[in-house]
């Protein structure tokens, strides 16, 4: 009964499929070629990035009065972008570490893409610091690097100086974690290859890996331990970076809320970011055995859930507007101005996209419905990307003194760098679902006896999961460690 | 060990081969090795394996990190520039603590990942360019290997017993 699993619970592992069935569907898109539509997206991506460095070229070489930003407001579409990309790299390691601590198997068939949009996310928004500096060539001074100055340090009061701890140790670690968990995946598909370029590559990669009993106990002990760290580090990580404002003085910044309140706005548009992908690689690599309307369903309830959490802290924000008596919050919440001024539909996008349409998930029929969950994760993606802009542009807008109100408008330049990472994600996106196992071989073999339909099946009809020992003949093959060396 | 011969019993079911592990531990064979294409729950169990102690290796590993993070804002920030920024106490560390928090946690957690990660990677022996050592690629995929050294007396006796267990392939490998 190792195996045992309540009958209540849905399979995760759709057909009746064997640990040897897992490993063929997942190796699969790798060892294939990539089709048209691929390479489409693919060179739209790739244009689309060169565009966005392009404009960044343009930005460094001229300067930043090239951007939208005035005197007024300094911080626009480059933090809003840079604080967007890094939420929505949230929900990977939340995926990968917290769902792992609470034991949470559905976690597996997503958690390998969910990292990697992580990774390729935090990319983007690591980008943002450097270009939106004046002078990103002296970029390297905000690390405590001794130095012929006297040794001139770095001042650790500032909240960007902690984004700088927070993002490289949020980008480093997620990244041993993600390879860490990759090696025996690679190791898998490096056993398999058949072509010796791709074998030599798969081999150096998978770092030798060879699944002793020994590796995988500390394998597991690693991943735990990871899980444990990543869990309060990918917390730790939006809070320094709603820092950025809530430790200003800024009427709309300067709010005690902004920590808890950024990490859930984070894993809200992160699952969004990371239903937005499985939807369309689900059916592309062809793994709706794995990704399954379960699957669709569980995250859509996170959504629920923190978008629920977000929800309660725009009305807490609101009251608090209220009910503190100053008159620059009362003015930044609750004037006529905010709804109606000159953001106004930047702040209508926000609780239409935020508040209300993800409401329309509480229907059982919605949130398991593939193409509903897909319309409302993209909808989510940009009500968050309102909701940076919005805390950031409409106070900047507005601040103590009005005779330093200003409106923002963006440049071409603004909205070029955006896109271009958008770009630069999807590349690093799209040559990853080509290249990597996108579902853990591994993991996946570890629940396939508790949550696969054939096994599940199997258990209601009484037939154990463990096969019965036939006594066969004797299969003995003498080899002598010659023959062995030419086998490999 | 005066043993001459190696044998690799190949199994194709988890349950099985922890079955099989157990039985051949009851008959007091030693076994080498055992290579899996996923972790097999009480697989380090039956063989006996000792508990890793990479966990409490990232324990001190993350007090180092600390240490180093309150040497290094109290040295910069109040020793050796004790300066007045936004005025912000800087007469000692503790008045200016809370603002050091994050850096402090920060670098706990990178030093106890980092350094854990790299322990592991250094026992486990595992690095780039390092040669893979499963003898048989089937054990990456569907198929688990145990491997036991054994005599060349003792080689039929151990194969009727590894038949029995439900080994799907025994391969018998001369030492070298």
């Amino acid at each position: 009964m190792s195996h045992y699993e309540a009958p209540i619970r849905e399979p995760l592992v759709l057909g009746d499929k064997s640990y040897h069935d897992i490993t063929e569907d997942i190796a699969r898109p790798i060892e294939g070629k990539a089709n048209k539509n691929w390479y489409m997206a693919f060179y739209i991506s790739l244009a689309a990035m060169l565009w966005g460095f392009g404009c960044i070229f343009y930005t460094v070489g001229t300067g930043i009065g090239v951007w939208g930003l005035s005197k007024n407001i300094g911080w626009a579409w480059d933090i809003t972008n840079f604080v967007w990309w890094v939420g929505i790299g949230h929900a990977g390691t939340l995926i990968s570490a917290v769902l792992l601590l609470f034991r949470q198997k559905w976690r597996m068939a997503i958690n390998r893409s969910a990292e990697a949009m992580t990774i390729f996310a935090v990319f983007q928004a690591g980008l943002f610091p450097i270009i939106h500096m004046g002078r990103p060539w002296n970029g390297y001074w905000v690390l405590p690097i001794p130095n012929q100055f006297g040794s001139l340090w770095v001042n650790f009061n500032s909240p960007l100086l902690w984004d700088v701890f927070a993002i490289s140790t949020y980008l480093s670690v997620s990244l041993v974690f993600w390879w860490t968990g990759l090696l025996p995946d690679f190791a898998t598909i490096r056993d398999r290859a058949v072509k010796p370029f791709q074998k030599k590559i798969y081999a150096l990669v998978s770092f030798g890996w060879s699944g002793r009993a020994k590796d995988w106990q500390r394998f597991e002990e690693v991943s735990l331990v990871l899980a444990g760290l990543a869990t309060p580090l990918v917390l730790s990580v939006h809070t320094i970076v709603s820092f950025d404002f809530a430790t200003s003085i800024n009427p709309g910044w300067h709010s005690t809320i902004f920590p808890p309140y950024f990490v859930a706005g984070a894993i809200f548009s992160g699952f969004a970011m990371v239903q937005t992908l499985l939807g369309i690689m689900r059916k592309v690599t062809n793994m709706e055995a794995y990704i399954t309307r379960m699957h669709i369903e569980y995250m859509n309830i996170v959504i629920i859930l923190t978008g629920g959490i977000v929800a309660v802290a725009y009305a807490t924000e609101f009251f608090i507007a209220w009910y503190t008596g100053s008159p620059y919050e009362y003015y930044t919440y609750l004037s006529i101005g905010a709804e109606t001024g000159p953001y106004g539909w930047a702040f209508w996008s926000l609780l239409i996209c935020n508040i209300f349409t993800p409401q329309l998930l509480w229907i059982k029929k919605i949130r398991r419905s593939f193409i509903w969950s897909f319309i409302i994760s993209i909808v989510i993606n940009i009500g968050m990307w309102f909701e940076r802009f919005d805390i950031i542009a409409i106070v900047l807008s507005k601040g103590h003194l009005p005779s330093t109100w200003w409106r923002f408008e963006p440049t071409f330049v603004d909205v070029g760098i955006f896109i271009g990472t958008i770009g630069f994600f999807f590349v690093l996106f799209l040559l990853y679902a080509r290249t990597f196992p996108v579902i853990p071989i591994a993991e996946m073999k570890t629940i396939l006896k508790s949550s696969g339909e054939g096994y599940k099946k199997r258990r209601e009809q009484g037939i154990p999961t463990k096969p019965t020992v036939v006594l066969a003949e004797k299969k003995i093959i003498e080899v002598d460690s010659t023959d062995k060396k030419d086998k490999k | 060990m005066e043993s001459s011969k190696v044998i690799h019993a190949l199994y194709n079911d988890d349950e099985v081969l922890l079955d099989a592990v157990k039985a051949v531990k009851e008959e007091h064979h030693h076994i080498e090795e055992v290579f899996c294409p996923f972790p097999v729950h009480g697989l380090d169990k039956a063989m006996g394996i000792a508990p890793t102690r990479l966990a409490i290796t990232a324990f001190m590993y993350g007090i180092t990190g600390l240490s180093i993070a309150i040497w290094m804002t109290n040295y910069m920030m109040i020793q050796d520039w004790p300066q007045d920024i936004g005025g912000k106490p800087s007469f000692s560390w503790i008045e200016n603590m809370p603002a050091f928090v994050p850096i402090l946690f920060e670098l706990t957690v990178f030093f106890a990942a980092h350094l854990m990660v790299i322990t592991f990677y250094m026992r486990s022996r595992i690095w780039p360019f390092k040669e893979a050592e499963n003898p048989d690629p089937r054990t990456t995929d569907d198929h688990f290997l145990m491997e036991i050294p054994v005599k060349e007396s003792a080689v039929e006796e151990l194969t009727t017993l590894l038949t029995k267990t439900g080994a799907v392939e025994i391969n018998v490998v001369d030492k070298h």
